[in-house]
């Protein structure tokens, strides 16, 4: 009985040392998904909706709006492309699982990528709302001693967002892998008496992972994509509030 | 011998990274329960209701999930690290 789970395999070499693996090229492949779906459903607009492609991107459209509004206020509609752009990535590459493909978001460098750009943004409207020196004292708060530690929950921000969401999709993918092997071996050890043809066909793989794909492809990826976002609007909203 | 140490330590330790799962399963349940409480009460919030309690999942979730990030650090990079320095 052989489990093979890897991280991301290395596909090809640049010079330079640069290598390019399975999450990137997954990656293209969502980003060219999404891009192709949504020249496919804005394409050939009209004032009065023709036909059904633009009833539904504009439903997709207003949903976002109103998510960003209910979540962040009038002031930050300037957010919507973003989260609606970060919500549909995340979803699509953990969704990708379903095709059989690696899901870029089980890689920590995808999603540590995302974070650090929400650190960047929260750390941004800190500074701009509270002044650098503000943002400096804001540290010391309420004693001197603290800083370290004060220094340290900034950091961990983006630490916890990025493997919330990279051990959600990753422990996924390990259970799943574990589950077939281990399914693979049980139809193997019941099914024995059988003829050898028959019995190498792992007839116990049939159902239970089925279930199990359920929740961790299309519901757990979904929520933690949409619970990525929740967390990006809520910390940038509450950095540019001023309290 | 020095091998088979190092990978029974590990395996061991993977074990024992993931009683974290303990509280995040208590927690979660908790604010499961009282989200169906509060639904019962007042069953025309069960929208906002079930948003707040999925974020407070996920919120409660991440704990647990350190313990895991550790027990699958454990699994597939300690034991490389730890034999290749033998």
């Amino acid at each position: 009985m052989n489990v093979d789970i890897t991280g991301a395999k290395i596909l090809f070499r640049l010079p330079f040392g640069i290598v390019i693996t399975e999450t990137q090229v997954n990656m293209w492949i969502v980003m060219l998904v999404i891009a192709l779906l949504c020249k496919f459903l804005t394409h050939n607009m009209k004032i009065k909706p023709a036909g059904k492609r633009q009833v539904i991107a504009e439903y997709l459209v207003k949903m976002a709006s109103n998510f960003v509004k209910e979540n962040m206020g009038e002031g930050f509609m300037k957010f919507t492309p973003f989260i609606a752009a970060l919500f549909s990535l995340a979803s699509f590459s953990s969704l990708s699982s379903l095709f059989g493909m690696y899901p870029p978001t089980s890689d920590l460098n995808t999603t540590l990528g995302w974070a650090i750009i929400v650190f960047v943004m929260i750390t941004y409207y800190k500074i701009k709302t509270n002044g650098i020196l503000g943002y400096a004292k804001g540290l010391t708060e309420p004693f001197a001693v603290m800083t370290p530690f004060n220094i340290l929950g900034e950091f961990s921000t983006p630490i916890s967002m990025a493997f919330r969401m990279f051990g959600n999709t990753a422990s996924g993918a390990v259970i799943s892998a574990l589950l077939y092997a281990g399914l693979a071996w049980l139809s193997n050890l019941v099914l024995q008496w059988l003829p050898e043809a028959l019995s190498s066909i792992p007839l116990l793989q049939l159902g239970l992972p089925a279930i199990l794909s359920i929740y961790f492809d299309l519901f757990s990826s979904v929520l933690q994509a949409f619970i990525f976002c929740m967390l990006t609007m809520l910390y940038v909203s509450s950095a540019a509030s001023n309290d | 011998m020095e091998k088979a140490l190092v990978l029974m330590g590990c395996a061991i330790g993977a074990g024992l990274s993931m009683i974290a799962g303990i509280g995040p399963g208590i927690g979660e349940g908790y604010a499961v329960g009282k989200a169906c409480e509060a639904i019962g009460r007042q069953p025309e919030c069960r929208g906002p209701v079930t948003t707040t309690m999925l974020m407070g999942c996920a919120v409660a979730e991440t704990t647990g999930l350190y313990g895991l990030i550790v027990s699958m650090l454990l699994i597939f990079v300690a034991p490389g690290m730890f034999i290749g320095r033998l």
